[in-house]
Order: structure tokens, then sequence, then C-alpha cells
């Protein structure tokens, strides 16, 4: 098990992402942002508030299940508990920024793509992630990365957060 | 889960919470602008209706276009039943034509256990002689459980022809595992033999039923019956049976007014009550797809090996 980032490391990681955010949309005004669940929910709080406490608005936030939307429904044997989406607000023309934890074969983000446009038909949607592990299997891509790193087959990343797991640290694994 | 939805008199109270459960979140999905979602794309259900049916046909339809499914429908009057093909034979064809998932409306108790028996399709009861109408009773269940919460210690009325009723059945299969106390009231004769052993209070004393019931759920009177000689007239049904406001003052103050529909005005039920803040009658059709699409998700097949893919 390797460290990658440790609490401040993230903490900082995130506050760079915030103003890279407001920098690229001009501020606050326009933003949405939606979380993939689980671990991308709490991101997406971390990003909301720190959006607020710089800009003095707080964007408004939702939260997305792509258990609906998965491409491998046929594969999966057990039908997987789903969390539920919500999305509280007007998708339409809004900016979006989409947070996720890794960014692995790009599946997960074309099916939250494709349900966010169910929703509506948003200015433009953007990715935030934690860690961009590369070997994509589709042609998507990161507008915010906290960390790129490549990985062997046989590595995986944990992205854990207080909220969850108890400790705000991501690690990289090897499989046994 | 088990393979298929046959009634409820098979399925336990986790098997029914996840149905309810997945169903909220299908609820949530109508919604929205959009009320289509992909799930089952590339999965086929055949729609056997070997009986009238327009809410449960329409019901399942919906559902099934809701989550993108492919679809075939078979109804009696179109179909080669009436140019005298039998169940069996009708089977073979649909298992030749490799459907999915089969929802099947059949005036013979048994024909979906029939079908379920003889093809690796999954099986959906839509209602199948007297016996059972499993989805029915779920939304029924949903729509009181999203009003209570839970089932325990909740008082519910069933009142109407038990002996013809599959609504009633199911209804009382799914709500005495839930852990519901259950009250029937019916005239004596609609109230089948062996009734007793069914664990619910049994009265043909509409006050008393009625009397800090949480919710009723009132049958349709098949008003073919009347002809049969269960009831005398269709006056006295709604004079001694019937529900109007003041029968309704004899519940519990937090109450539900139910009835699956479609509905005989002035009959079991008064114009008044069927259109009460109360009556959640039109909330029962919507939660109907939303309860649907939920049987469809979870039964729908999947493939037999062990593999998890990380997306």
């Amino acid at each position: 098990m390797v460290e990658l980032l440790d609490e401040t490391q993230l903490e900082r990681s995130l506050n760079r992402i915030a103003h890279e955010i407001l920098e690229r949309n001009h501020g606050a005004g326009n933003l949405g942002i939606i979380g993939i669940r689980n671990r991308g929910v709490h991101l997406a709080e971390r990003l909301v508030n720190l959006i607020e406490k710089k800009e003095k608005t707080r964007p408004p936030m939702g939260t997305i299940d792509i258990t609906l939307y998965r491409d491998d429904f046929k594969e999966i044997t057990e039908s997987p508990y789903i969390g539920g989406t919500e999305i509280p607000f007007d998708v339409d023309d809004k900016d979006i920024i989409l947070v996720d934890d890794v960014l692995y074969t790009g599946r997960t983000v074309r099916a939250a793509v494709d349900e966010i446009i169910d929703f509506g038909r948003p200015k433009t949607i953007q990715l935030a992630v934690i860690i961009d592990r590369g070997h994509r299997e589709l042609p998507i891509c990161a507008d915010y990365i906290v960390k790129q790193i490549s990985l062997k087959d046989t590595e995986y990343v944990e992205v854990r957060v207080k909220e969850v797991d108890g400790e705000d640290r991501i690690v990289k694994v090897e499989m046994d | 889960m088990k393979k298929h939805l046959l009634g409820l008199q098979s399925y336990g109270s986790d098997e029914i919470f996840e149905i309810l459960d997945h169903a909220s979140t299908f609820r949530q999905v109508l919604e929205r602008d959009v009320k289509k979602i992909p799930t089952l794309r590339g999965v086929t259900i055949a729609n056997l209706f070997f009986e009238p049916s327009t809410r449960t046909r329409i019901s399942f339809e919906l559902a099934e276009k809701r989550l993108s499914a492919d679809i075939v429908n078979f109804s009696a009057s179109s179909s080669s039943l009436v140019k005298g093909e039998s169940l069996r034979d009708t089977v073979e064809n649909i298992r030749a034509m490799k459907v999915d998932m089969v929802v099947i409306r059949h005036s013979a108790v048994g024909a979906p256990h029939f079908i379920a028996r003889r093809c690796d399709t999954v099986v959906i009861n839509g209602g199948d002689g007297a016996h059972e109408h499993p989805t029915q009773a779920l939304l029924d269940l949903y729509t009181i459980r999203e009003r209570f919460g839970e089932f325990k210690g909740l008082k519910v009325t069933l009142v109407g022809d038990a002996l013809h009723s599959r609504v009633i059945r199911s209804n009382i299969f799914g709500l005495k595992t839930l852990g519901a106390e259950v009250t029937l009231c019916a005239p004596a004769t609609l109230i089948p033999t062996g009734a007793e052993t069914w664990g619910i209070e049994i009265t043909h004393d509409i006050e008393e039923a009625l009397t800090n019931a949480n919710v009723v759920n009132i049958m349709r009177l098949q008003l073919e019956r009347q002809s049969s000689g269960y009831i005398p007239s269709l006056r006295e049904y709604a004079a001694i049976w019937g529900i109007d406001k003041n029968r309704v003052g004899l519940m519990d103050k937090d109450r539900l007014i139910m009835h699956p529909g479609p509905l005989n005005r002035g009959v079991e039920i008064t114009q008044e009550v069927a259109d009460s803040e109360e009556s959640v009658i039109l909330d029962q059709v919507t939660n109907g797809v939303a309860v649907r699409m939920a049987v469809l998700y979870l039964l729908a097949p999947r493939q037999k090996e062990e593999k998890h893919e990380e997306i």
C-alpha cells in the first residue's frame, strides 16, 4: 500500500480545483455541482462548501446514481442497490460540474452524462476527479484533476473520505 | 429475489420490501421531464392478456416502455386463442420466439404457474382467475407505506367480494406478511370457505369493520355477480356495504381510502368519497407504474456466471 495523498494534500488540492472551476466559469453564478454516488457526493459537497466560502454564493448541488444507466445490466448477477438520483435544480443552461473520485474506464462518466441530459440541456458539463488512473475505454477526459497516475493491472486506488471511511487518505493498493 | 412473481403468498417480507424500496426510485424517475431510462435495453417482454384488461395492461406497457424494453402484445380478442389454440401451444410458440419475460393475465387459476414450469422465461402474474394479482397488491402496499411508513399495528379493512377477487387475496397475503391487522368485510355469500384459515378478522358488519381503521381498500362489485344471485340487488349492496361519508367518519382520523378501479360510483363507493381529499385512488394508478418497473427491473434475466465489473 502506497500513500498518494494525505488529508492536508487533499484539502489543498480541492482548494485548487475550486479556484480552477471559478476561474474557468467566471464565478459561481451559473454553476451546479453534481456528485456521483457514493464518494463523489462527499467530494462534491466539499467543493460546494469551498466555493461558498470564496464567492459568498452557494451553488446548487445534486447527487447521481448511475445504476439504471449502466451498460452492463445483463452481466451483473445481483441487482445492485440503487441509491437514487436527486437533482433538485433546473439543469437547463447551467454549467454542471460532475464530481467523482476515480476516473478509470470512463463508463461511469458516460452513464452520468446520459442521465444528466435526461433532466435537461446544460450549457456545459465539466468533469472533476481526484485520481485519473488512465486506461480509458471511451473517449472521455477530465477537466479538473487532483492527481494523474498510471497503474498496473494488478493495482487499484482507494479514495477514502472522512464521511464514509473515517479518514481522508488516498492510497494505491496491490491486489492479492 | 425469486425468479418469477406468481403470487405474494410465496413472497417474504424482505422480498416485498426490496420491491417497494426500488419502486420509490422509479417513482422519482416518473417525475422527471424525460421519463425514460435505458435500463432494460435489449430485454424482450411479451404481454399475454387472455382476459380483458385496460388498467393493468396499460400500466405494464408503460412500465416496460419507461425501462426501454422491447415489447410484444398479445390480447385475447386478436390472438390465435379465438382460433382454438391451447395455452400449451401458445406457450411453445412464445418459447420459440425467445422472449426474456412474460406478463400473463388469464381467467384460469394457475396459468402463470403452468407457463413458469414449461418455459425458461421469467413469468409475472398479471392476474389469474380468482387466485392472485400480485402487482396490484404491491402497488396498494406501496401506497399505504408511502403514507404510514410501516405496517406493524396498522388497521387495514378490505371490503368486497372475497370469493372472486384476486386483488383481495394478494392484499391479504402481503399485508399479513408485513404485519398489518387485516379485517375483511363482505356479504356472507361472497366470503369463500376456508377464509377463516387466513388469520384475519372477518365480519359482515361494515360499521364494525371501519371503526378505527387506518386504511379501507374497497373492491369493485363485479356487476355480473348480481345476476348470479350472490347479492339481492345493487341498491341493497350499496345501502349495506357501500362506503359513504358517514361510514368514512368512523375510521381513524389518520386514514386512506383506496380502490383498485374501475369504480362503480354509487355502488361500492359514493361519488363524494371517491373524489374526497382522503381518496388516493389516482395515486394508486401512478404508483402502479413505478411498482411494475421495480418488479421488471428486479426480475429481468441476467447472466448466470458471477461477473462483477467496476465501471
